[in-house]
């Protein structure tokens, strides 16, 4: 079936030329009708990539969309598989039809017209994104203006093993002191990973005064400056991590089954659900709970966006409507089996689709969205850049 | 039709295999120089080696390269050769060499990510000796996995390179006249290893010298073991070209153009430098013999060398093992010896999506290996019926594919398919397959297909047979055996392959291999356990098929049994 509808995607190459206007949904869904959608999406985590399966489940069965999920590793590599059809001029019928993007690597494809849109607030299902509460229409301080459209809202918890560190840390450094008395028992995974850079991220903004320096570009000016405190604390914070850091877990999910194995006791996550979904899934001890920093945690929106060269454009659309849709935000959010933050504004549902979300479970490990506290904001994706870099001459290539 | 066609194969045959390789090539050359008009970029210029060269993490990469590659290769041919010189035809060396055969086809991702699973400080060797002999009730904070020297990462390369290099001198022994050779020693008063050592091992040698060059090659440009067992502060520099080849900014795919530029030139390098030192260790060699020394401390040195063997397949069997525990685990806490429960959840959550993945990874691996197969048997019999021969210098040419890095040309090519606007996918994918199994095909098929008594062929023609019923009615036929031996050869290649599929396919060509060097990266057991296991299988069961069905077919045809 699937071999079939590829098949046709083949042999019909220029069935997706002709780009529908996104505000005509039913042209929308009668042109998504038998088109392939190559979603490329982190395919790390397990539970996602069961989600993701799902979700392909149910636009073939309401809209004749065949979803394939293309496993990334990092999400540079579609940006750059982007990159390379422009050069080639493949400006038609592209491998990606819809990518899973935030940050740095939506700035650098909106700023080079890489991304098909506006079409987000078009979609039928943005009546019910919370436009007013969450941080959907900015993504790192970047406008959004339509490009991508929200599916799921994160937040930095840390994910703590009790059987080894009962109570909660308060800041950055309750952190440091904590690992610099256990040594080895920390980690985070290694920038330029996803979770690795937020972690930087999380430290200065947890480390510096004033944060609204962060809310514009860096420069040659304040970078240094700004940044110092980040690298003092690294610095302290290296020789008490897990293998001295000399090797860093690849990604998030690996710092979990760091704690399943008893190597570390403290992990950082940007899904306050997570923690909840692994013990589920027999990937973390039932004595693992989360906690968030006093003065609270970074958080933002997950999006997906269109290349400007898919040949699907409809049928991403199909799918980027589901994900916002009240049915499938409910499972999102369900913390047996994702454990994301929804998107949606529970004031604009309807009764029944409100109940739904207030029947979910939290789940032993969850914390309560008052528990979560204070929102940071993210930092303009400038400083990331900069710091990952920096990051990677100083602890990337060390010894 | 046909007998028009089949002089023309082999040259079709070397266009396949070798046309790849230098298109890629020059796809790469022209980024390096800083050339890629496509963005704008104009060279010739040195600006791409410049920024290279500032790359701080280089000298450390570029050693790892050179230090896993050739100890890795080092270490497994001593352990090859001393083995063989020590046990050779003796009965624990057959029990070794049963076991060590099926290990060949064993995708390196799979033994790579079981000999992790093994030998972590929270690994299985660790759980099943804690905390009763070690005393350890968590992990031990030890940098062993991914360590900084590249010491598992070679070990990783040697468990797979032993089987390879192993199943090579076997196959070389039947020509060397070892037999006799080690008679005459042994009456003289050598001892068995260093008898075997003097007369034999420099004739095996000289039959093995390619396969060893590959083990070089490939040793030194590994990417999926690399990612697996690696460091990667900073990593090899192959895993960085490819993360170059991955980064949004454009000026790295010119660093990892030049990145691989360089990596070719390492590994020319190192093969110059290993043939020197061939010669080096022939002269010292030759004064060692001439000594006359009949080798004192032999006896310790062989149980050694069985040890050595032994734990090499060991670490592959239990580390397939474990894969296999992990794949069907509930919670397994440190230091637990087997997990708390057992379940098919991992199963079936990853069942489906594995399921889909081996189709992909069958139809691939059947569709090259009958394209190799058939290329192969019509480059022989083009040789038989027109005496096109190869000569021995053209062997090289065969071994070419294998000798280049990966790393080398695949970047190149990528970019080549893109601008000439040739789809990515499952087809551009099985021609880059074809560039690696057309090769092992054509070694593990040539030797049988000549080997043929060409006089039943004339009997066959003296009967009236034409030359294609000869082939297809008596040769063929007769050659069942090695032709599926050669098939299983070839669907292993295929199924173990990760670069090509992932550069090649675009993403959208998910294999065994790929989804489960994907999974390296989230570090979840469980699913790795899956899809290693599966992608075992995959490699494993042709293999058993090439056993057994040519016995269940010529059932009632005795002479024919063992081909």
């Amino acid at each position: 079936m699937k071999h079939l509808a590829l098949l046709a995607a083949l042999t019909l190459p220029t069935a997706g030329l002709a780009q529908t206007d996104p505000a005509d949904w039913d042209a929308v869904t009668a042109a998504a009708k038998g088109q392939t959608v190559y979603w490329n999406a982190w395919g790390g985590s397990t539970t996602t990539n069961d989600f993701i399966a799902w979700v392909g489940d149910r636009v073939a069965e309401d809209y004749g969309v065949t979803l394939e999920h293309v496993k990334l590793t990092d999400t540079a590599d579609a940006v750059t598989r982007v990159i390379a059809e422009k050069q080639a001029g493949e400006n038609d019928d592209g491998a990606i039809d819809m990518i899973w993007i935030n940050g740095a690597n939506f700035a650098a494809m909106k700023e080079a017209d890489l991304l098909f849109g506006p079409f987000a607030e078009q979609l039928p299902n943005w009546q019910f994104v919370d436009v007013d509460g969450k941080t959907v229409q900015t993504d790192f301080t970047v406008p959004v203006e339509g490009y991508e459209a929200p599916w799921a809202m994160a937040q930095v918890v840390f994910i703590h093993d009790t059987a080894d560190l009962a109570a909660p840390l308060g800041d950055m450094n309750a952190i440091l002191e904590w690992a610099q008395a256990n040594p080895g028992r920390f980690t985070y995974p290694q920038p330029p990973d996803f979770l690795g850079t937020t972690f930087l991220k999380q430290a200065l903004v947890d480390l510096i005064d004033d944060t609204s320096v962060l809310a514009d570009p860096a420069t040659d000016d304040n970078y240094d400056d700004v940044t110092a405190p980040l690298w003092a604390y690294l610095d302290a914070l290296k020789p008490a991590l897990w293998r001295e850091g000399r090797v860093y877990p690849a990604t998030g999910p690996a710092q979990l089954q760091l704690i399943a194995d008893d190597e570390v006791d403290l992990a950082i996550s940007f899904s306050p659900g997570e923690a909840t979904a692994a013990i589920a899934n027999n990937q973390l001890p039932d004595t693992v709970r989360t906690f968030v920093l006093d003065g609270g945690t970074i958080g933002n929106a997950s999006f997906v966006a269109v290349p400007y060269n898919s040949g699907s454009t409809e049928g991403a659309m199909v799918v980027a409507n589901f994900l916002m849709s009240p049915e499938a935000q409910v499972r999102a959010q369900n913390p047996e089996i994702l454990g994301y933050g929804t998107v949606l504004n529970m004031d604009a549902l309807s009764v029944d689709d409100r109940a739904a979300f207030d029947a979910l479970e939290l789940g032993i490990a969850t914390l309560s969205p008052a528990e979560l506290g204070t929102v940071q904001a993210e930092p303009h994706p400038s400083w990331m850049t900069r710091i990952a870099q920096d990051w990677a001459t100083r602890y990337g290539v060390s010894e | 039709m046909k007998r028009s066609f089949l002089p023309f194969v082999p040259t079709l045959t070397l266009a396949v295999m070798i046309g790849p390789v230098i298109a890629g090539l020059y796809g790469t050359i022209l980024p390096a120089f800083g050339h890629m008009p496509a963005i704008g970029v104009v060279g010739p210029h040195l600006d791409t080696f410049r920024a290279l060269g500032d790359w701080p993490g280089l000298p450390r990469a570029i050693t790892l390269s050179l230090t896993t590659g050739i100890g890795a290769t080092l270490i497994a041919l001593i352990i090859v050769a001393l083995l063989t010189a020590g046990w050779s035809g003796t009965r624990p060396f057959r029990a070794l060499e049963r076991a060590l055969s099926p290990l060949l086809s064993v995708p390196h991702a799979a033994a790579a990510f079981g000999l992790a699973f093994l030998i972590a400080p929270s690994g299985w060797v660790s759980r099943l000796t804690s905390p009763w002999l070690t005393g350890w009730d968590r992990p031990p904070d030890l940098l062993i996995v991914q360590d900084q020297m590249g010491l598992t990462m070679m070990a990783g390369l040697i468990v797979k390179e032993v089987p390879f290099l192993l199943l090579m001198t076997l196959s070389a022994l039947g020509q060397t006249d070892a037999t006799r050779a080690r008679a005459v020693a042994q009456a003289l008063g050598y001892s068995r290893t260093t008898g075997w050592l003097k007369t034999v091992f420099p004739r095996v040698y000289a039959q093995i010298r390619l396969p060893v060059y590959v083990v070089l090659a490939y040793a030194m440009s590994v990417v999926d073991v690399a990612i697996i067992l690696g460091p990667n502060t900073p990593p090899p520099l192959s895993v960085q070209i490819v993360t170059w080849m991955s980064e949004p900014d454009l000026a790295l795919r010119l660093q990892a153009a030049a990145a691989a530029l360089l990596q070719l030139a390492l590994v020319i390098a190192a093969l110059i430098g290993w043939r020197i030192g061939e010669t080096v260790v022939a002269a010292l060699g030759k004064r060692w013999i001439a000594a006359g020394g009949r080798g004192r401390a032999d006896v310790a040195i062989s149980a050694l060398l069985l040890g050595f063997g032994t734990v090499s397949a060991l670490a592959v069997l239990l580390g397939l093992a474990v894969l296999g525990v992990w794949s069907i685990a509930g919670f397994w806490g440190f230091p637990d010896a087997l997990p708390d429960s057992f379940t098919l959840k991992n199963w079936m959550r990853h069942g489906m999506n594995a399921t889909d993945a081996l189709a992909e990874t069958a139809l691939i691996a059947c569709t090259v290996t009958l394209a190799a197969i058939i290329l192969t048997i019509g480059c022989l019999e083009a040789e038989y019926r027109h005496g096109l021969t190869v000569s021995q210098r053209s062997i090289w040419l065969l071994y070419l594919p294998l000798l280049i890095p990966q790393t080398a040309f695949l970047p190149g090519l990528q970019i080549m398919l893109l601008s000439i606007g040739a789809d990515i996918g499952r087809t551009p994918v099985m021609l880059a397959h074809l560039v690696f199994v057309l090769p092992y095909v054509f070694l593990s098929l040539a030797d049988p297909f000549r080997a043929w008594d060409a006089r039943t062929g004339t009997v066959a023609a003296a009967l009236g047979a034409s030359p294609d019923r000869v082939l297809w009615q008596v040769r063929l036929p007769m050659l069942l055996r090695p032709i599926l031996t050669a098939a299983a050869v070839g669907l292993a290649v295929s199924v173990g392959q990760y670069l090509p599929t992932l550069l090649i396919g675009g993403g959208r060509v998910s294999t065994l291999t790929t989804e489960a060097v994907a999974l390296a990266s989230g570090g979840d057991r469980r699913a790795i356990g899956v899809y290693g296991l599966m992608q075992t299988g995959a490699a494993l069961v042709p293999f058993a098929l090439a056993l057994l069905l040519p016995a269940f077919i010529w059932r009632n045809r005795q002479g024919l049994r063992h081909g």
